[in-house]
C-alpha cells in the first residue's frame, strides 16, 4: 500500500487515533500531487460572476483559457463575464513589457462591450516583468470613465486563499461608491455565494419572502451598481467563509456592518441561517415569517429525505472540497440521509476549521488537508466508501474505484443550496449511489461471490490475472 | 452570450477574445502521460499544474496525475533550484516513477531557471535513483501553443532517451501527434493488421482510456516504455504524423540516431489514411492485407452513399493545426467546401498547407493561423456556412448562429463524454465522423422543417 508523503504526515488525522493537531494552512510540499490551485485561480473564481464587468487576464494565454466559462455561475442579465479576454503575452512583450498591449486591449474591450467596470488580473509573469498595471488601470479609468481595477493575483503569491483576499481587495474598491438611499433597515448582503446553478436566486427568494431586503449578492449574479451600494446593508451573511470573510471584515471595519457566518447547504444549516438572520433584527413578525418559510418548505423536503434515507442508510461517504465550511454542512446533510462521513478533507481549511470538523465527525473519520489522488484512493478503499463528494479532479478517481460521485464544486449543474437543494442533493446522492453500474465493478463484483446469499452474480467475476498488453 | 459579436472585423493587435489555443505546458504534460511509468512535473506555481490536470480530465474523463514545484514568492526571487531538488526527492521516494518529465512554465522561464543544470546537479549529487530518468522540456507559455509544448516534450524525450546500438531492428517508429488515445489505438491496430512491428511515442492508450476495474493505479499499464524509447534509435524508419506536433521529434531522432523519417499529415480521411498505410508498408516492406483494402472499400462506399447530402455544403472549422489540415482534406474528399479554416496556433505553413488543399474547391476560403474564435465568428457572420466543426468552445458560436450544425473534434471536448473512445484517424475514424456530420445536418433539418417536408426516408 502506498505511504503518505513523509512531510504530509501531520496533514492527515484520524479522529480517535491521532494525538496531535492537524497541520494545515501551509504551502504544498514541492513534488506532491496537490489538488490545489493558485492565487490567480482564487481571484478569478470569486470575481468571475460579476456579469456586467469586464474581466481581462493580463498574461500568457493559458490563464485565460483555463478559466474560460468554467463556473456554472448564472447571470440573469449580461453574459460578458463568460467570454475569455486575454492580452496573450508573447516573448517580445515579456522582454519589452506588456503595458502597451494592456492599454490597447483595455481600451478596445471597453469600447466594444461598454462594461460597468473592468477587472484586470495580474498573472505570474506580469509580477516579474514589472508592468505597472496599476498605472495603466488608472489611466484607462480616467479616459474611459469607468472603474478599472487591478487584481493582484499573481499565481505564485499563494494558494487560492491568497487569491480570494486579492479579489476581496479589488471588489472592495467598488463598495461604498454608490447611493444607499432607500435601502431598508432590515437588509443584508449575501457574501460568498456564486449563484452556481441559480443558488443565489433561491436564497434571495427566502429573504424576500421574509421581508428582508437583499442589497447585493457577492458575487453571484453580481452587478457593479449593486456592489457599489452594498455598504448600505445592515448585516453581512458570509457563506463561503474562505473566500469572503476578508471582505466582510473590511466592511465591518469601515462601515460598521456586522457579519454572520452561515451556510445554505442542508436543511439544518439553511434553517439556522434564516433564524440567525432574523434574530439579528429582533423583530417578532420576521420570526413568524421565517417559521413559515422553513416549515412550508420542510413539508416538501421531509418525504424526499425519508425516501432517500431508506435506501442510503449505513452507506459511507468521503468528501474532499475546497473550503471547510462546506465540509461541515455536508457532514450534517449526509447524516440526514443516514450516511456516515468516513473521510473529510479540504484544500484550504485552517486550524479552527479542522477543530470544528473533528468535533462534528464520528470516531475513526480520517481528516486530511491538501490531499492527493493516491491518498484519497487509499482511504476510500480502506474505508470501503460508497460515495465520493468532490470536484472535477476527483470525479474520475471515484469512478475508477467504482464509487458513486456527487459534484459539489463549481462545475455542478444542479442547485444544491437551501431546502430545494437538499431535495436535489438527496436525489443526486441516491441516484448515484444506487446506480446499477457499481455492482458490475470488478472490485465489488468480486466481493459478492456467485451463489452467496442475496448476491447477484456480476459479469466481472473473472479470475484475477494480468491482462496481456495489446 | 455571443450576441454582442458583430460582423465588422477590426484589426486587433493587443487582444485575444475567446482563444483557439492554450499554453505550452499542458501539451508537454499530455505528451509525458504517454510515457510508461512517467510522472509529469510542472516547474512553476501550483495553479498551472492544477489547471492542466483539470483541463485534461475534463476532456478525457480520466484521472490525470502530475506533480508541481509549488513555487512561492521566494522561489520567484531566488530561483527554483531548491524546489526542484525537493520535488525530485519527494517524487522518487513516494511516487516511484520510472521517468520524471519536467516542463517549465512562464514563471520558471522568466526567472531563468536552468533545467539541464538542475537535473545534472541532482544526478551528480546522487539524488536520482539508479535506473531512473529525469527529462525536461522548455515550454514557455508566451511562445507558440499547447501543440508546441507537446512537440517539444516528444522531441526532448527522444533527445534524452533514444539510443543507437548500431544494429537496425525490424521496427518502425510512429509519432502519432497530439491525438487522443483512441487515435493511437487505431493507428496501432492498423499497423498490427499490416503486420508491422512498431513503437509509438507517445502512447496514451491504456493510460487515458483505462477500463473500469475498481482499482486506481497511478501508472496505468499503457505508455511507451523507456526501453522502447531507447530502442527507437535502432528502428528502420520513423513515420511522423503532423507537421506541428511530430516533425521536430522526427528530425531529432534522425540527427541523433540517423533514423530516416517520413513526415505525413495526420491520417484523417481517405487520402490521409492511404498515405499512412502506404508509407508504413514501404518502410516495413510488407504487403497490404485484404482486410485493410476491404475497410477502405467500406469507407469509400459510405462516402458515395452520403455524398449527395454533403456536396457543396460550406464548412467553418477550427482547432489544432495538424487536426485542421487533416479534417480539411477529409471535407474536400466528401465534396464539402471548407470556407473558414482557422487555428489558434501561430504558423504560416498552416495557411499555405490548407490553401493548397482547398485551392480547387474553395480558392477564396478564409484561412488564418494565430486567430481566435471571436474572429472565426465574425468571418462566419460575413460568409454563411452550413456546418461548424471544432472543439467544445465552438458551441457558443453554433448557438449564436441559429443552431448551426456543430460537430466536435480535437481538443478539448468538455461537454460530451463518448468522444474519447472513437478515433478520428484511419478509415474507421472517417466513417465515424461522416456519420456524425450527416446526423447533425439531418437532425437540424428534422427539427426545423415544416411538417410536409419532414421525411421518413432520406
Amino acid at each position: 500500500m502506498i505511504e503518505i508523503l513523509k512531510d504530509r504526515k501531520t496533514q492527515v488525522f484520524t479522529k480517535g487515533d491521532s494525538a496531535n493537531a492537524l497541520k494545515c494552512d501551509r504551502k504544498s510540499v514541492s513534488g506532491s500531487v496537490s489538488q490545489r490551485a493558485c492565487a490567480f485561480c482564487g481571484s478569478r473564481v470569486v470575481l468571475y460572476p460579476i456579469s456586467d464587468a469586464l474581466h481581462l487576464v493580463h498574461g500568457p494565454i493559458g490563464c485565460a483559457a483555463y478559466t474560460w466559462d468554467i463556473r456554472g455561475s448564472l447571470s440573469s442579465g449580461p453574459q460578458i463575464h463568460r467570454l475569455s479576454f486575454s492580452t496573450d503575452l508573447q516573448e517580445k512583450d515579456v522582454i519589452f513589457g506588456g503595458e502597451p498591449k494592456l492599454y490597447n486591449a483595455l481600451t478596445d474591450l471597453i469600447a466594444r462591450y461598454k462594461p460597468k467596470a473592468a477587472f484586470v488580473y495580474s498573472t505570474c509573469i506580469v509580477g516579474l516583468i514589472g508592468d505597472d498595471v496599476e498605472a495603466i488601470c488608472r489611466r484607462v479609468s480616467r479616459e474611459a470613465g469607468i472603474d478599472v481595477i487591478m487584481v493582484e493575483s499573481e499565481g505564485f503569491k499563494g494558494t487560492k486563499k491568497t487569491g480570494y483576499q486579492a479579489a476581496c481587495d479589488a471588489v472592495y474598491k467598488l463598495v461604498g461608491t454608490g447611493d444607499t438611499s432607500g435601502i431598508s433597515k432590515v437588509s443584508i448582503n449575501i457574501l460568498g455565494d456564486f449563484n452556481v446553478a441559480g443558488e443565489s436566486w433561491l436564497i434571495k427568494r427566502y429573504f424576500e419572502e421574509m421581508g428582508i431586503e437583499v442589497v447585493s449578492v457577492l458575487t453571484g449574479d453580481g452587478r457593479v451598481d449593486e456592489i457599489r451600494r452594498s455598504h448600505g446593508a445592515a448585516l453581512n451573511l458570509v457563506q463561503c467563509s474562505g473566500s469572503m470573510t476578508h471582505l466582510a471584515h473590511s466592511m465591518e471595519r469601515d462601515y460598521g456592518i456586522p457579519m454572520k457566518r452561515v451556510s445554505f447547504f442542508g436543511v439544518e444549516d439553511t434553517s439556522a441561517a434564516l433564524y440567525e438572520t432574523v434574530s439579528f433584527f429582533k423583530d417578532e413578525s420576521l420570526l413568524d415569517r421565517a417559521r413559515n418559510v422553513v416549515s412550508g418548505r420542510m413539508k416538501a423536503v421531509m418525504p424526499e429525505l425519508r425516501m432517500a434515507k431508506a435506501e442510503l442508510i449505513g452507506k459511507r461517504a468521503a468528501l474532499y472540497v475546497g473550503g471547510a465550511f462546506k465540509a461541515f454542512s455536508l457532514v450534517r446533510a449526509l447524516r440526514n440521509l443516514g450516511m456516515e462521513t468516513v473521510l473529510a478533507g479540504t484544500q484550504t481549511g485552517n486550524n479552527e476549521d479542522y477543530e470544528l470538523l473533528r468535533d462534528i465527525c464520528d470516531e475513526g473519520t480520517v481528516i486530511v488537508d491538501d490531499s492527493n489522488p493516491l491518498e484519497l484512493a487509499k482511504f476510500c478503499l480502506e474505508k470501503d466508501v460508497d460515495l465520493f463528494i468532490g470536484g472535477v479532479k476527483e470525479r474520475p478517481i471515484a469512478y475508477k474505484l467504482g464509487i458513486a460521485f456527487c459534484d459539489h464544486n463549481h462545475e455542478r449543474k444542479i442547485c444544491l443550496a437551501g431546502f430545494e437543494g437538499m431535495i436535489n442533493f438527496a436525489r443526486e446522492v441516491r441516484d448515484s449511489v444506487m446506480s446499477p453500474v457499481w455492482k458490475y465493478v470488478p472490485r465489488r463484483a468480486g466481493r459478492c461471490r456467485i451463489g452467496s446469499p442475496g448476491a447477484e452474480p456480476g459479469p466481472a467475476c473473472f479470475p484475477e490475472k494480468e491482462v496481456p498488453h495489446v | 452570450m455571443l450576441d454582442g459579436t458583430n460582423a465588422t472585423v477590426c484589426e486587433r493587435t493587443a487582444l485575444r477574445i475567446n482563444p483557439a489555443k492554450t499554453c505550452q505546458p499542458i501539451g508537454a504534460m499530455y505528451a509525458a502521460l504517454g510515457i510508461h511509468g512517467c510522472m509529469p512535473h510542472s516547474h512553476g506555481s501550483q495553479g498551472c499544474c492544477a489547471y492542466h490536470r483539470s483541463h485534461l480530465t475534463r476532456h478525457f474523463k480520466e484521472p490525470v496525475v502530475a506533480t508541481t514545484s509549488s513555487f512561492t514568492e521566494g522561489a520567484s526571487v531566488f530561483g527554483g533550484l531548491s524546489n526542484m531538488t525537493t520535488a525530485l526527492s519527494n517524487i522518487f521516494s513516494i511516487y516511484d516513477p520510472e521517468v520524471v518529465a519536467v516542463h517549465t512554465t512562464c514563471l520558471s522561464e522568466v526567472i531563468g531557471d536552468d533545467l539541464p543544470m538542475m537535473i545534472k546537479k541532482n544526478i551528480a549529487e546522487g539524488k536520482i535513483p539508479e535506473g531512473k530518468h529525469v527529462i525536461h522540456a522548455n515550454t514557455p507559455s508566451f511562445v507558440g501553443s499547447h501543440v508546441t509544448g507537446f512537440s517539444t516534450m516528444v522531441k526532448n524525450t527522444i533527445k534524452y532517451l533514444s539510443d543507437k546500438t548500431g544494429e537496425t531492428s525490424d521496427s518502425v517508429n510512429i509519432l502519432p501527434g497530439y491525438v487522443d488515445p483512441s487515435d493511437m489505438r487505431e493507428l496501432k491496430r492498423i499497423a498490427a493488421e499490416l503486420g508491422v512491428k512498431i513503437t509509438m511515442l507517445p502512447d496514451t492508450s491504456d493510460v487515458l482510456d483505462q477500463p473500469q476495474t475498481g482499482v486506481y493505479t497511478m501508472y496505468p499499464r499503457g505508455g511507451t516504455k523507456v526501453s522502447e524509447i531507447q530502442a527507437m534509435g535502432d528502428a528502420i524508419a520513423t513515420l511522423a504524423c503532423g507537421d506541428f506536433a511530430s516533425k521536430e521529434a522526427a528530425e531529432e531522432l534522425e540527427k541523433k540516431c540517423n533514423v530516416p523519417f517520413s513526415l505525413i499529415d495526420l491520417p484523417i480521411g481517405l487520402k490521409g489514411t492511404d498515405t499512412f498505410i502506404d508509407t508504413l508498408r514501404r518502410m516495413a516492406a510488407v504487403p497490404v492485407p485484404a482486410s485493410i483494402t476491404l475497410e477502405r472499400g467500406r469507407l469509400l462506399d459510405l462516402i458515395s452513399d452520403m455524398s449527395q447530402y454533403f456536396h457543396g455544403k460550406k464548412v467553418a472549422l477550427f482547432g489544432d493545426p495538424d487536426h485542421v489540415v487533416g479534417v480539411t482534406q477529409l471535407l474536400v474528399e466528401i465534396g464539402m467546401i471548407p470556407t473558414v479554416v482557422i487555428t489558434g496556433t501561430p504558423g504560416k505553413r498552416f495557411e499555405r498547407k490548407v490553401a493548397e488543399i482547398v485551392s480547387k474547391v474553395s480558392p477564396d476560403a478564409h484561412i488564418e493561423a494565430n486567430a481566435d474564435i471571436h474572429k472565426l465568428h465574425q468571418i462566419i457572420k460575413n460568409r454563411k456556412v452550413d456546418l461548424l466543426m471544432g472543439n467544445t468552445y465552438g458551441k457558443h458560436v453554433a448557438r449564436a448562429e441559429g443552431n448551426l450544425p456543430f460537430v466536435r473534434f480535437g481538443f478539448p471536448i468538455m461537454d460530451r463524454t463518448g468522444h474519447r473512445l472513437f478515433p478520428l484517424v484511419g478509415y474507421r475514424g472517417a466513417m465515424y465522423y461522416l456519420d456524425k456530420i450527416l446526423d447533425q445536418l439531418f437532425d437540424k433539418a428534422d427539427r426545423e422543417v415544416p411538417e410536409e417536408l419532414f421525411e421518413l426516408i432520406q
